[in-house]
């Protein structure tokens, strides 16, 4: 049998097609980037006068002053205490170290979890808290899963690990038809309140097929579970320990690319951030961008060139943080004040999580649009491993699609 | 396999995968995925539809010990038993899955246990013996092809190696654990052995081969990273049989952003869509 061919060679040329499309781009605006550098690179090159990426990141509270103008922190009484410079790996790992010291009941497990996981996420756990209580599995994610609703139905803590969020698919049973349903099936009597499932996710920029994909929007559309995805140390801890506190099943998506890449002075206190509460990052009158996990550092860095490009242009920027249940208001508002709206995550687009945000919102907002609602995502293809760059919504195609949509 | 590695217009699986995820349609040799143990149950699949062809062919899928603690692994043994399929079962139990040692892995007697308890014929060998390994795997195929039925080997070895070039297994074993194996026993070491014993090999000709061999590879690792990289529109073909609307949506906006932003997205890397 042959393999079948590229199906693209019946398409027009690449200068047919270029002036067809041509006029779907800003033809006056024109990102001013000369290089391709990872936006999670430590030493991403300043591009033209911006320096890009998450080291970068304004949003990133990477200093003592930083924290203590934070309006969330600020809140919660934690502007003023004590604070430890953490990446997102060692904010993980200390968010793990609270839950274990204050639960007894609470338990670490996974596959290669003992040594400290391969991010190193649950480093020395298991010399501190005992092989109890931190330990491996032997290697199968439907067990890992399975073991922990059991352990939680028995009223106690199960933090499990699942070691890519590519491979928590053979525990898609017990996570969909299992945890998600067992309080409604039960009448309320069992409940697995207890567990929480950490899983890494999303690009990398070597990952491939099976360690890039963002799989949040196959959880979405599961009653019954909370699934969370952090953009930075500081959220990672808070919302770590709120999903662990949390009466309901969580599914906890960490964009690895952050470990180590995001720095911040993080609260040595116990916290916890709300669940279900998006959280304004940059306010702004004349769009409303939506975004979550590492895609956050790429629409900021987006929205940096397009109000410098477009003078008088705000854009209003959010970070979603809980996919489901999500925080209709907080957008619902912002849309109804800026007429615009572009959504932006990782995952394919059709059927994405941003699918749901956009049907929501033209519901509610339908009056109030100035524009379609635009999702910017990624393709509908597995995750290519040497077409990351063309597949992701990047820079450049976040800049342009909010242009696209401001122009409208 | 060097233009797999490197994602070239070359590669077999244009560019998509991972390094160390090679297949040849050609060769029989199923394309290779991340996912552990999900290759088990399909080979017995190919095993029935093998033995419905009757040409005397049969599957043969490899794994490690730790891939056969998932549940794909249980569901293929019972499948190949209840559907006599001349499938075998070749388990690589090297010792360690990443970090987690065999002791960690399973309870039981290894791998090899599990087969009779699925009814399944099974053959543990030394699997730092290639001869050994050789006659083990063509008995199984024999006893596979004509009875209709499942083989399962356990191969015993020792993974002497990092986990992948991104681990470093002295995190978690001990460094001497794995320099004894290295120069007390393992297959290439073994094998070369034998052959100095038979007088067909020597000191020299090794010392000459490792030279040699050397010089190739590096040669096609040279030759492998400086060929372009597959066209652009690959990354949208083999989603389906044939392109459907909304893809060709989707390269045509791939397009019109390279052409406005072609140094940024380092284009002259890949071939040419033209």
């Amino acid at each position: 049998m042959i393999r079948s061919i590229s199906s693209f060679g019946r398409y027009p040329s690449f200068q047919q097609t270029n002036k067809i499309y041509k006029k779907t781009l800003s033809p006056f605006l024109r990102l001013q980037l000369t290089n391709y550098s990872s936006l999670y690179d430590h030493t991403a090159e300043p591009v033209k006068n911006l320096n890009v990426g998450v080291a970068h990141s304004s949003f990133l509270l990477n200093s003592i002053a930083k924290i203590r103008n934070d309006s969330e922190l600020s809140q919660l009484g934690l502007a003023q205490a004590p604070t430890k410079k953490m990446n997102m790996c060692q904010a993980i790992n200390d968010a793990l170290t609270i839950a274990l010291n204050k639960d007894n009941k609470a338990i670490v497990f996974g596959e290669d979890v003992a040594f400290g996981g391969v991010f190193r996420c649950t480093v020395n756990l298991s010399q501190t808290f005992g092989e109890e209580r931190v330990f491996n599995t032997p290697l199968t994610e439907q067990g890992i899963v399975g073991f922990g609703i059991g352990v939680a139905a028995q009223g106690h803590t199960a933090i499990a690990e699942i070691q890519f969020a590519d491979y928590i698919f053979p525990a898609f049973d017990q996570i969909v038809n299992e945890a998600a349903k067992i309080r409604y099936r039960s009448g309320g009597e069992y409940d697995v309140a207890g567990l929480t499932i950490r899983s890494p996710c999303s690009a990398v920029g070597h990952g491939a097929l099976y360690h890039s994909q963002s799989p949040e929007a196959y959880f979405s559309h599961t009653p019954g579970l909370k699934v969370v995805v952090p953009r930075s140390p500081i959220q990672a801890k808070g919302l770590l320990l709120a999903s662990i506190a949390d009466r309901n099943p969580v599914i906890f998506l960490e964009p690895k690319t952050l470990y180590r890449s995001s720095v911040e002075q993080v609260p040595e206190a116990d916290f916890s951030l709300p669940l279900s509460k998006a959280q304004i990052l940059k306010p702004g009158t004349d769009i409303t961008i939506v975004g979550y996990g590492s895609q956050i550092y790429t629409l900021e860095n987006a929205i940096t060139m397009v109000e410098r490009d477009m003078p008088g242009i705000s854009c209003e920027l959010i970070d979603l943080r809980t996919i489901l249940p999500w925080d209709v208001e907080t957008v619902v508002n912002s849309v109804n004040k800026t007429g615009r709206l572009v959504i932006s995550h990782e995952a394919p687009i059709t059927s994405g999580f941003g699918a749901e945000i956009a049907s929501e919102i033209s519901n509610r907002c339908f009056t109030k649009l100035e524009s379609p609602i635009n999702r910017i995502c990624g393709f509908d293809t597995p995750f290519p491993l040497i077409f990351e760059r063309f597949y992701l919504p990047d820079l450049a195609r976040c800049y342009e699609g909010i242009i696209k949509t401001l122009k409208y | 396999m060097m233009d797999q590695s490197f994602s070239n217009k070359n590669s077999h699986g244009k560019g998509r995968q991972m390094p160390i995820h090679y297949g040849s349609k050609k060769l029989n040799m199923a394309t290779i995925s991340s996912p552990l143990a999900t290759q088990i149950p399909q080979a017995v699949g190919n095993a029935y539809a093998l033995k419905r062809e009757a040409n005397g062919n049969c599957a043969i899928c490899y794994f490690g010990e730790g891939a056969a603690s998932e549940g794909d692994f249980h569901a293929a043994l019972n499948m190949a038993a209840t559907l006599k399929c001349p499938v075998i079962f070749y388990c690589r139990n090297n010792g360690y899955a990443i970090s987690t040692p065999s002791a960690e892995q399973y309870k039981g007697d290894g791998i090899a246990s599990r087969g009779e308890g699925y009814g399944i014929k099974t053959i543990r060998v030394d699997g730092n013996d290639i001869w050994a390994v050789y006659a083990a795997t063509k008995k199984a195929k024999k006893f596979a092809v004509e009875n209709n039925q499942p083989v399962l080997i356990e191969a015993m070895t020792y993974r002497v190696s990092h986990h992948s070039t991104s681990d470093d297994s002295s995190a978690y074993r001990p460094s001497k654990e794995v320099e004894d194996w290295t120069k007390r026993d393992n297959p290439i070491l073994r094998l070369r052995k034998y052959m100095e014993n038979q007088k067909i090999w020597s000191m020299e000709e090794e010392a000459e081969a490792l030279k040699s061999i050397k010089t190739r590879v590096l040669e096609a690792f040279a030759a492998a990273e400086k060929m372009k990289k597959p066209t652009i529109s690959t990354m949208f073909s083999d989603v389906y049989d044939n392109s459907p609307p909304h893809l060709q949506a989707q390269f045509e906006e791939v397009q019109a952003l390279i052409s406005k932003y072609p140094d940024y997205y380092k284009v002259n890397d890949f071939s040419s869509d033209l």
